[in-house]
């Protein structure tokens, strides 16, 4: 680590105060990401400014609308939280399926989507579910927000102060996870709204994706079948050590096919 | 006494402070005015170093002092060495390229040592390391063992244009070529044994420091050989007098191999800490530790089995070509030949046996022992070459076993070895049984109404362990001793100090060997203490690598002991006035034989410290004894694994269903440890078959696995509930009848893994790691082979 001052927001606008005098200031969350950039000396801020203190960043508030999840709330707390696990299971399943304990037990979902790692889980959900990011300036649909990989639509100096998720008749995610890093080779979260189904990959390209022609099949059709024979172009899908293209794009088809499976349960 | 301690599932006394967080590792020791080092490594893989300027480092805030290869080629440091020679098929010495311990002229590996800066505080020296300007000249690398020896290929030292270290042969080719014409049957495989990182929870660390007062050195390291590393360090790189020099390796979390050589970093730090009168620490981080950690296996073979018409073995052929990596580490010589070729007749009775082994070096990481050392390689070749000999002749591979298995003790084999003892129809007769492979067809079926493979693999492994005898590993060109060094001293009170040169890094010495002791002086664990890992402390020792420390060191403690023993006996003689030849010792005392005459172990030993009523004028006072113990053979741990596995043929996931290992270690001191290290080995063995790869990139030789987010270790999820069981055939020389058990997990586990999954699969073979990846291609080529 470079050497950088610490400091603890108590407030969303002190955190945007220090963010807009610093541009080499960076916001802490869970520090699941970023320490480690920053151990690795692949991140250098200036600052570091601490959101773990401002409470109204933390929560979880649901009806049977909608689920509206502040940003500094843990992966745990999603996990095990009763009205996440009764509006939309699917979501609390994929919580629980990010990293291992202690990365639940301190990432949160604002520092993930602000990370946007093109392996991330809550991408998917966020995408196929429709959901709002809500900052210190506007609000934000999922369909504008993930830009490439490691970029969203957040400005400098903007601030995640919450995610709201509509309640879907029903869904599910299904994770193919690197053996390695446990992070997604291939996640497809499969949400049928009602009046219409959203198939959101994360993995396997640079940023999540929409499969169009899988959710024009299911709208037709809500069955595993629907999707049992599309496939994703192998173009412009991440190939490396652990899986190269085509096994990715063949892994999204089966992905799919899963989570309809997992979803009409 | 009530129970005997031998054979009891004691808990272990260690793990108290281990748990408790109160562990004194190297990074604990803190000295008096300690710098903190880090050090400037190689990013490229092969380079030139064209000039190093360390000016503007040297004005960072807090650094101590920075040295390169020039500094300690000035001061005449000499290269780290290489202890095993050995001798190619044409009688030449290997080739022995220098080692220097900081980079001097050249880069060869990315993580090669080029520089150490020390400063005040760890993230000084690391702030400063970035300021130390070194001009490479990059160069083309080669990484890979089968392309080292190609035309053109870059070259690591000039000393070997071939990049061949040696070309080495064991067995009679000519007898073994005669075999292969007139067999009925040949198999032959070609594979790959993949390269893996040792990852040893605690990473490598040093902390030196020199004392002006008296002139000498301690080192605090992360080891698992004190002894042998201040051996090598004063004798051959430093040239200090080794009374000296004091190396202490505290509480050690893990070793695995990868810290039994020693390390450009110890002696660096040790030689600097002279230079800048102040004690110099270093620990590794995760990163450092991945590229700069010795290596283990990375074999490419092509293996072949001759057979007559029943399916008995005839001979067997085996060529490997084995990666050393970009320079000779401390025993990496020894691993591709002496602890490999010599274990390829495995259990069986094969008559005849030719193994070449050519060693390259690479422009990767050093690679040298790793749990197994040479016996997994070997075993992975026998194992899998049986089972595929059995497939293709359509017997069943318990059955093939059977009939070939070594039957006869002592028994010669035609690479070297002489087993004494074993029993391997036994081990496999009971793992047949506890893995149920009778109701294996109907799981099958189930398995595949399902949509899913299941596979069975049998693996029959045999080890050598506690390598020996001295003389005839020195005769093959070991540069060191094989014995082991025990000091037993029993204080006034009856109460007991045991030195060891056996050094515990996790396999529970001080419970283990507590308990030999025990049993032998009849006097409760709690009055006895292991201590272990200390120059200053031991005599001697050769430490704990190749499962050899209840063997070897186990046996020169109990030499020890009896030693005690015997003089307690004149002692007791003298005290009870009875002839040294009627006195008994049984249960903790000293008795006269046929009388209720007795004495305690503490009322001898108080007389041996307190000596009024004693035979002074032929006995000295005192009761302390040391012994030395150099093995006449090898022991030989077997045993029989069986492994099931499932397959999702849709994404290529496998998963071990069940894991039977059957082994006979010999006599078991502490059932529970022994299954405990059982289960390390195998998941580890599991782990190299399934999960853990290490990748150099071909072009630009960066280690691609070189951290967890891409290295796989395998997890407790990736295991499952291993069904384990014993057979005791004892070990004939020594006196425990013990043979170890901390590698056969790793050893037989691979071939078992592998042997399930190409069953599963319809395939002759998979590359380890066997990821899902590689197992879903498997399935879709053997989908188009069926089709066409
Ligand atoms: C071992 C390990 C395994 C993991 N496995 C998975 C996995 O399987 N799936 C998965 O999805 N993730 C995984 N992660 C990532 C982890 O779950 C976190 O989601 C991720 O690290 C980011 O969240 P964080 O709270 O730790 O953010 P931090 O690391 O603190 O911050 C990340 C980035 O977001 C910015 N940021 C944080 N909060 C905000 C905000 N409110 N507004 C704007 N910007 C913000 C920070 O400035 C920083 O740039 C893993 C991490 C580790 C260490």
């Amino acid at each position: 680590m470079y050497s950088f001052s610490y400091q603890k927001a108590k407030t969303v606008a002190d955190a945007a105060k220090v963010l807009a005098k610093d541009g080499d200031a960076k916001l802490l969350a869970g520090g699941q990401s970023l320490i480690a950039a920053m151990k690795l000396r692949l991140a250098h801020p200036s600052a570091v400014i601490d959101l773990g203190t401002i409470k109204e960043l933390s929560g979880i508030k649901g009806d049977s609308k909608a689920v509206a999840i502040g940003a500094m709330t843990r992966h745990a707390e999603v996990a095990s939280s009763a009205a996440v696990k009764k509006a939309i299971p699917a979501l609390a399943s994929l919580a629980g399926g990010i990293g291992d304990r202690m990365v639940r037990n301190m990432g949160t979902i604002g520092g993930s989507l602000a990370n946007n790692d093109p392996a991330a889980d809550y991408p998917a959900a966020v995408l196929a579910l429709g959901a709002t990011i809500v900052t210190n300036k506007r609000k934000i649909a999922a369909d504008e927000f993930f830009k490439g990989m490691y970029e969203t639509a957040l400005q400098k100096g903007e601030i995640i102060t919450s995610v709201s998720f509509p309640v879907p008749k029903r869904a599910a995610y299904m994770k193919f996870k690197n053996p390695a890093s446990r992070y997604a080779i291939v996640g497809v979260f499969v949400a049928d709204s009602g009046s219409g189904v959203r198939v959101a990959v994360t993995g396997a390209a640079p940023s999540v994706f929409r499969v169009a022609a899988m959710e024009k099949a299911l709208a037709a059709k809500f069955a595993p079948e629907s999707v049992a024979n599309i496939a994703v172009p192998e173009k412009g899908l991440n190939s490396d050590l652990h899986a190269k293209a085509d096994y990715r794009a063949h892994l999204v088809t089966v992905m799919a096919k899963r989570a309809v499976e997992a979803a009409m349960k | 006494m009530a129970t005997p301690y031998i054979g009891a599932s004691i808990k272990r006394k260690e793990d108290y402070r281990f748990l408790t967080g109160a562990g004194n590792y190297t990074d604990d020791v803190a000295l008096p005015g300690q710098t903190h080092a880090h050090f400037v490594r190689s990013p490229h893989a092969h380079a030139k170093i064209k000039s190093i300027k360390k000016d503007k480092a040297l004005k960072a805030p807090g650094v101590v002092a920075i040295f390169t290869g020039d500094d300690l080629a000035g001061a005449k440091v000499n290269g780290l060495p290489c202890g095993w020679l050995i001798t190619d098929v044409n009688g030449q010495p290997m080739k022995e390229p220098p080692h220097p311990c900081l980079a001097q002229g050249k880069a060869r590996y990315v993580g090669d040592h080029v520089a150490i800066v020390i400063a005040e505080t760890y993230p000084q020296a690391r702030d400063a390391a970035e300021l130390v300007k070194v001009d490479y000249e990059e160069l083309p690398a080669v990484v890979r063992a089968a392309e080292a020896r190609k035309n053109g290929a870059p070259v690591v030292h000039d000393i070997a244009p071939d990049n061949t270290c040696y070309v080495w042969g064991l067995g009679d080719r000519a007898a073994v070529d005669k075999a292969f014409s007139g067999a009925a049957h040949v198999t032959t495989l070609e594979f790959l044994n993949n390269r893996l990182v040792p990852n040893a929870i605690e990473p490598r660390a040093a902390n030196a420091t020199y004392s002006r007062a008296d002139d000498s050195y301690t080192l605090y390291v992360a080891n698992q050989n004190p002894h042998v590393e201040r051996l090598l360090m004063t004798a051959f790189v430093l040239g200090l007098p080794e009374h000296k020099v004091r190396v202490v390796a505290p509480d050690v979390g893990g070793g695995f191999g990868s810290k039994i050589y020693l390390y450009a970093e110890d002696v660096v730090c040790t030689w600097a800490s002279k230079q800048i009168n102040r004690p110099v620490k270093w620990t590794a981080d995760r990163s450092e530790s991945f590229v700069s950690d010795a290596h283990g296996r990375d074999h490419v073979t092509r293996a072949e089995l001759a057979l007559d018409r029943e399916g008995r073995f005839l001979a067997m052929r085996v060529t490997t070509t084995a990666n050393m990596g970009a320079y000779l580490s401390t025993f990496a010589s020894c691993i591709p030949t002496i602890l490999y070729a010599t274990l390829l007749a495995g259990q069986y009775t094969t008559p005849v046996i030719y193994a070449e082994v050519t060693a390259v070096f690479t422009n990767t990481a050093p690679v040298d022992a790793y749990r197994g050392a040479g016996r997994p390689e070997a075993t992975y070749v026998v194992e899998r070459l049986v089972e595929t000999a059995a497939r293709e002749m359509k017997m069943s591979p318990a059955e093939i076993r059977r009939r070939n298995f070594i039957k006869t003790f002592p028994y010669q084999t035609p690479v070297a070895l002489l087993y004494d003892t074993g029993n391997y129809e036994a081990t496999l007769a009971e793992a047949l049984k506890i893995a149920d492979v009778a109701g294996f067809q109907g799981r099958r079926a189930d398995a595949a109404r399902r949509g899913k493979l299941r596979g069975l693999g049998y693996s029959c492994y045999i080890e050598a362990c506690g390598i020996a005898p001295s003389n005839v590993a020195g005769a093959l060109g070991a540069r060191a001793g094989l014995f082991e060094a025990g000091e037993v001293r029993v204080h006034p009170t009856g109460k007991v100090t045991v030195f060891t040169g056996s050094h515990s890094h996790g396999q529970g010495h001080e419970t283990t060997f507590g308990q030999v002791v025990a049993d032998r002086l009849g006097i409760p664990m709690e009055d006895i203490d292991i201590v272990h890992g200390d120059t200053g402390k031991i005599l001697f020792g050769m430490g704990t690598y190749g499962s050899r420390s209840i063997a070897v060191g186990g046996t020169a403690i109990v030499k020890a002991v009896d030693k005690i023993v015997a003089k307690g006996k004149k002692i007791a003689a003298h005290l009870m006035e009875a002839a040294e030849a009627d006195i008994e010792f049984k249960d903790g005392a000293f008795v006269v034989r046929g009388t209720d005459k007795k004495k305690a172990f503490a009322e001898v030993s108080l007389a041996a410290y307190v000596p009024h009523n004693y035979p002074l004028d032929k006995l000295e006072p005192g009761l302390n004894e040391n012994a030395f113990y150099d093995p006449a053979n090898f022991t030989f741990p077997a045993g029989s694994h069986i492994c099931e596995v499932e397959v999702d043929p849709d994404t290529g996931t496998v998963s071990i269903v069940n894991f039977t290992a059957v082994d006979d270690f010999g006599k078991i001191i502490n059932p529970m440890i022994v299954e405990g290290q059982v289960h390390g080995g195998l998941t580890q063995g599991i782990g190299q078959a399934l999960t853990e790869g290490c990748h150099y990139d071909k072009e630009s030789g960066q280690l691609v696995t070189g951290s967890y987010l891409d290295y796989c270790m395998p997890r407790a999820d990736d295991v499952p509930a291993f069904k384990v069981g014993t057979k005791e055939t004892p070990c004939t020389h020594n006196p425990l009848g013990v043979k170890g058990c901390g590698e056969a997990g790793a050893i037989g586990a691979p071939a078992a893994v592998m042997n399930a999954l190409t069953d599963a699969l319809g395939v002759r073979d998979i590359e380890m790691p066997a990821t899902p990846q590689r197992i879903w291609r498997a399935c879709q080529e053997s989908k188009m082979k069926k089709a066409a």
